[in-house]
């Protein structure tokens, strides 16, 4: 069974992680993404779950870690600003293997920047904000009905993968209103992390993906930020065992990269002119392109569902194909330079940039830009 | 009672990385006395959250139970989220004063402003130990620290008093010459229905003693017993009498609805809300 309801995406994201099995929240109010909080302290306590508003980010990331270890699917909401904050805790979660989901709806940076307007400035600090080597899962939303899907798939593969999940939406979709289709709760794929068995003792290594304890089962757990051997023991010193630690979490990300990757392709194989967009600037692409295609202009489209990992396999085959390749973000080319390095050479890569005041990359500013690159 | 403790049981079989002279060997000791002669044979009923500094690795990963060694200063978070979804066990922080007063402090002000069912137990001594002996908020002035070559010039922070004025439940300070009462303190913390905090005035030989002028940790310790005042008597005291002193004691035992209790108060309220909407 499907019902539909007509929300805005914050509230599809909201109404999405409580359907994903979501039972901590902990948040800081900030623009644009408050209103996921709101609806969750109303929802989720219905649900038996715990809403609590922290002092600052930090403490509302490192809360979503301690009842992910106490056993409960966690997430926190923020904008640009706080996600800066959160970084270190974001590290804290890749290194632990804490499944959390953590939401960035952009807003226009740097620092306090123009809180209400849009922007799709954080793609770079959602894959490289915290210190040290790691690989990010990042989700990129384009429609309030994706809001609801990728909400759920981020807690999905933060499960799946005992990892942190980036969904990395903007002010224009978390805060506009659309209808949504939604299956019955019982229709919802959801996917609980993989628990110890008795006896068990490795929970940090040995597996790519090992199994996870919760506090108060009796595994004696020893979690630390720190590198650590397979049972959490701190080694300060060895390089044997810090390169055994950060490969593996890099690898059973960059591993099951074909699984976690997600894009939307159109004419890859017969086009002049490619079209690699995400987010809310895909909206204008669709129409950019409509009008394209009855110009008479083959065009090939990748939309980004996943933006990391990148999806390298689908943008270079377009790039054999395609005479130019445009990449349109508003922000100063941040998604360009990881096209630009993917299709080494094997087409011209073009940015359309924007950035400020909120204001959108049109469709007629992508049109002449694929009118230009036509064969 | 027949005494059949030994810390052994309560520890993983690994050395200690603690100088010989510090505090903290003091501290595990009392607190696991504590542990054992409130009836816990194991620490399954407890998870231990801590920071980044020497005494955050008093539990991790040395004690035999549940640990969560977080990036410095945000244990008390951590805490704060594993008590709300498991307000069965008991959640234990343990932190140095620069982790909980330092870097951390606006975490430990909220937790006792909510109340949250935890204990905190702050090893204040007085300096930032494991990077080479940096002033602390809570180093006394005028003392010289690696970072202070000419003495420090700011006043330190009173982390008792403070926490106190912020809303915990339980707050009492002793120092590593106070092993008894310290040791009582705990399991007074630990019973306590609320947030509770015990700060612990501790010896760093290495770290503090050596620049400040001390000749080694008995030193230190020694010292602490000669400048400890103990709470009820500084009120017949004038204030310039109290500086350089340690003042010891219960600051405050009380009771107020718990954060678990009151959240889950809230949970009920919102099923009766959802089923009459």
């Amino acid at each position: 069974m499907k019902f539909n309801r007509f929300l805005q995406g914050n509230e599809a994201c909201a109404e999405a992680a409580i359907a994903a099995g979501c039972r901590f929240f902990a948040g800081y109010p900030i623009t644009p993404a408050s209103e996921i909080m709101e609806y969750l302290a109303e929802r989720l306590p219905q649900k038996g779950g715990v809403v609590i508003q922290m002092e600052d980010e930090m403490a509302s990331l490192a809360a979503v870690i301690g009842a992910s270890w106490a056993g409960a699917k966690a997430m926190t909401a923020t904008s640009g600003p706080g996600f800066s904050l959160m970084q270190e805790l974001i590290g804290y979660a890749f290194m632990t293997e804490t499944p959390c989901v953590i939401v960035d709806v952009q807003r226009t940076g740097p620092s306090t920047g123009q809180a209400t307007k849009c922007a799709q400035g954080d793609v770079m600090q959602s894959r490289w904000g915290t210190h040290g080597d790691y690989a990010s899962i990042v989700l990129s939303p384009n429609s309030v009905q994706e809001m609801f899907e990728l909400t759920i798939r981020a807690f999905n593969l933060a499960e799946t993968y005992r990892t942190p999940v980036i969904l990395l939406a903007d002010e224009l979709i978390a805060h506009m209103r659309e209808t949504v289709e939604i299956q019955s709760a019982d229709k919802i794929k959801t996917v609980n992390r993989k628990k110890p068995k008795r006896g068990d003792t490795a929970f940090f290594g040995s597996e790519e993906i090992p199994p996870m304890p919760s506090v108060g089962e009796g595994y004696n757990i020893a979690v630390t930020g720190s590198t650590h051997d397979e049972y959490g023991i701190r080694y300060t010193a060895d390089p044997e065992v810090h390169r055994r630690l950060v490969q593996r979490l890099v690898h059973k990300i960059t591993d099951n990269a074909d699984k976690i990757i997600d894009v939307e392709a159109h004419n890859i194989e017969n086009c002049e002119v490619g079209v690699v967009s995400f987010g809310c600037t895909s909206r204008s692409v669709y129409e950019a392109v409509e009008m394209a295609r009855e110009e008479g202009i083959k065009v090939g489209q990748v939309r980004l569902r996943t933006i990391w990992p990148f999806p390298e396999k689908i943008v270079k085959a377009m790039a054999r194909n395609a005479k130019a390749i445009i990449v349109p973000e508003m922000n100063l080319k941040q998604i360009f330079y990881e096209v630009d390095r993917t299709v080494k050479g094997l087409a011209r890569v073009v940015s359309i940039n924007k950035v400020g005041g909120g204001e959108l990359i049109t469709p007629e500013e992508v049109l002449s830009e694929i009118r230009r690159w036509r064969g | 009672m027949t005494d059949n403790f030994s810390v052994r049981r309560y520890m993983r079989n690994l050395r200690l990385p603690f100088c010989p002279g510090c505090g903290c060997y003091t501290i595990i000791n009392s607190f696991l006395r504590a542990v054992y002669e409130l009836g816990y044979s194991d620490l399954s009923r407890f998870v231990f959250c801590s920071g980044i500094g020497c005494a955050a690795w008093i539990p991790s990963p040395y004690f035999k139970a549940d640990s969560i060694h977080t990036p410095h200063g945000r244990s008390i978070p951590v805490a704060t989220g594993v008590k709300l979804m498991r307000p069965d066990l008991n959640v234990v922080v343990f932190g140095g004063d620069g982790d909980l007063v330092g870097i951390g402090l606006s975490h430990l002000i909220h937790a006792a402003r909510r109340n949250v069912d935890i204990t905190v137990i702050m090893v204040n001594n007085m300096i930032y130990g494991m990077t080479g002996g940096q002033v602390a908020p809570t180093t006394p002035l005028k003392t010289r620290t690696t970072s202070t070559p000419y003495g420090s010039f700011e006043r330190p922070i009173d982390a008792a008093h403070l926490v106190a004025a912020a809303g915990a439940c339980y707050v009492a300070r002793w120092t590593t010459a106070h092993a008894g009462q310290l040791k009582e303190a705990f399991k007074k913390a630990i019973l306590t229905k609320g947030f509770a905090f015990v700060e612990v005035v501790s010896q760093c030989p290495t770290s503090f003693g050596r620049r400040a002028g001390f000749k080694g940790a008995a030193d230190i310790v020694r010292w602490f017993r000669e400048v400890s005042v103990q709470l009820e008597q500084t009120e017949k005291m004038a204030k310039e009498e109290l500086t350089g002193k340690i003042v010891v004691g219960e600051f405050i035992s009380r009771e107020f609805p718990t954060l678990t209790e009151t959240v889950y108060a809230v949970l009920e309220e919102a099923k009766k809300h959802a089923k009459s909407s």
